[in-house]
């Protein structure tokens, strides 16, 4: 349990997507200059990431790996060069799912989401996401609570980003740096903060 | 022939992918510790970019629009597991060093938005120059981000020592903090700032109009 509780603390502090790998930055500096649609986003970002690493972790686990194939007689099989394609498609494909499960079951959600969910198929913290796990060979326990944990770390670093840049469109930035120049200025000291977890560990 | 100038030099300061469209940040930040390795992640994403962009083009009439994201998808998939190929076999440790970037090019926007943006509506040629000159565009500034950074965080330029470190008996002693992740981001701030304070017309209109002091009108 105590491994887990770390694994995730890692994957949202010391390694957050956003502020340590920089994944998802377009969306991230793109849509963080209201809380409420910050957090939209982060929602979703956090379910898909829940749902994509573990599914992804099996896809890998089950067909592509070295060998994997053995289960249906094909023991010399390696599919791994497949991987990207096989990722990126799957997570397409759990969006598209998700957007119809949600309109039809829980419609609430599904209009506060509304136009978030199909940006989040090109948004790399998730596809970087997968391919992490992969790296790392974690098993599905592991890769499910390192997608929940790092869905989670993007979401409060953008919803954090988003506080912040609320309150900054009221000082008088200098001409050049307005707008996207002093966003990137301040996720840099957000970094900055972030770097203080690095040597936290469970 | 000026237009077709105009398609490949035009990205690479009038119309800057990361400068000015806010695409393809992720990678530019994550891999500029290094100029060796920078310069491969550009060749990496200017030949993806310029090749998506050609095939794209070549069956754009024949891509009925409601599957066009997932074709497109594809093309861009397939070219990155062929450069990703290439690199395990030409380049080992530095598409070791790459990790996931390479394969995150697929979700690179400057792909798919230039795809989406140009190919779709130009013949091939001109799509692949389009291509290209993002390619160049985002190469340009990665380069400047990681000349700086491995400048000024280790002394060296493309791993040649330039200034020697103390560790060494030199007398440069490096910045840390130009290898961990905020540098990249404030170089990046700061890029972006000199661009506009170069050209004007890039500058973001304010938010918010700060207004006149107040206390003297009401005499």
């Amino acid at each position: 349990m105590e491994y887990y509780l770390s694994l995730f603390v890692r994957a949202v502090f010391i390694e957050n997507m956003a502020l340590v790998f920089f994944l998802g930055m377009c969306t991230f500096i793109a849509v963080s200059k209201k809380i409420e649609t910050a957090i939209g986003l982060g929602i979703a970002v956090i379910v898909v990431q829940t749902i994509t690493v573990p599914v992804n972790n099996l896809v890998y686990g089950f067909l592509l790996a070295d060998g994997a194939l053995a289960w249906a007689g094909f023991p010399e099989v390696d599919l791994s060069f497949l991987g990207y394609l096989s990722y990126i498609g799957l997570i397409a494909a759990m969006v598209q799912i998700l957007e119809m499960f949600l309109d039809k079951y829980v419609p609430a959600l599904y209009n506060s989401l509304g136009v978030f969910l199909p940006l989040i198929t090109v948004n790399c913290a998730i596809l970087g996401g997968s391919i992490f796990m992969v790296n790392r060979s974690y098993n599905f326990t592991e890769s499910v609570v390192y997608g929940i944990g790092s869905g989670v770390g993007w979401a409060i670093a953008i919803v954090v980003l988003a506080g912040i840049r609320e309150k900054l469109k009221y000082s008088d930035v200098p001409e050049g740096l307005r707008g996207l120049g002093i966003t990137f200025i301040t996720v840099g000291l957000m970094s900055l903060g972030f770097l203080s977890f690095g040597g936290i560990s469970l | 022939m000026s237009n077709v100038k105009e398609i490949l030099l035009n990205p690479i300061f009038n119309n800057n992918p990361i400068g000015l469209q806010i695409l393809g940040i992720c990678s530019a930040l994550a891999v500029t510790t290094q100029m060796s390795v920078a310069a491969v992640m550009c060749i990496a994403l200017t030949v993806v970019c310029a090749f998506s962009n050609f095939f794209i083009s070549l069956i754009r009439a024949r891509i009925p629009s409601s599957i066009r994201i997932i074709v497109q998808m594809t093309i861009i998939a397939s070219l990155v597991i062929v450069v990703d190929q290439i690199l395990g076999a030409v380049a080992y440790d530095i598409s070791k060093q790459l990790t996931v970037f390479v394969g995150l090019i697929i979700t690179n926007c400057i792909v798919m938005g230039r795809a989406e943006a140009f190919a779709m509506q130009n013949p091939p040629g001109l799509s692949f120059l389009d291509g290209l000159g993002n390619g160049l565009g985002y190469s340009a500034v990665l380069m400047s981000v990681a000349a700086i950074r491995e400048f000024f965080g280790s002394g060296s330029l493309f791993g040649i020592q330039v200034m020697p470190l103390v560790t060494e008996g030199g007398w440069y002693t490096p910045m840390g903090l130009m290898l961990l992740a905020p540098s990249a981001f404030f170089i990046i701030g700061l890029l972006i700032w000199a661009l506009r304070a170069w050209k004007k017309d890039q500058v973001e209109a304010p938010e918010y109009q700060i207004g006149q002091h107040t206390a003297m009108s009401h005499s």
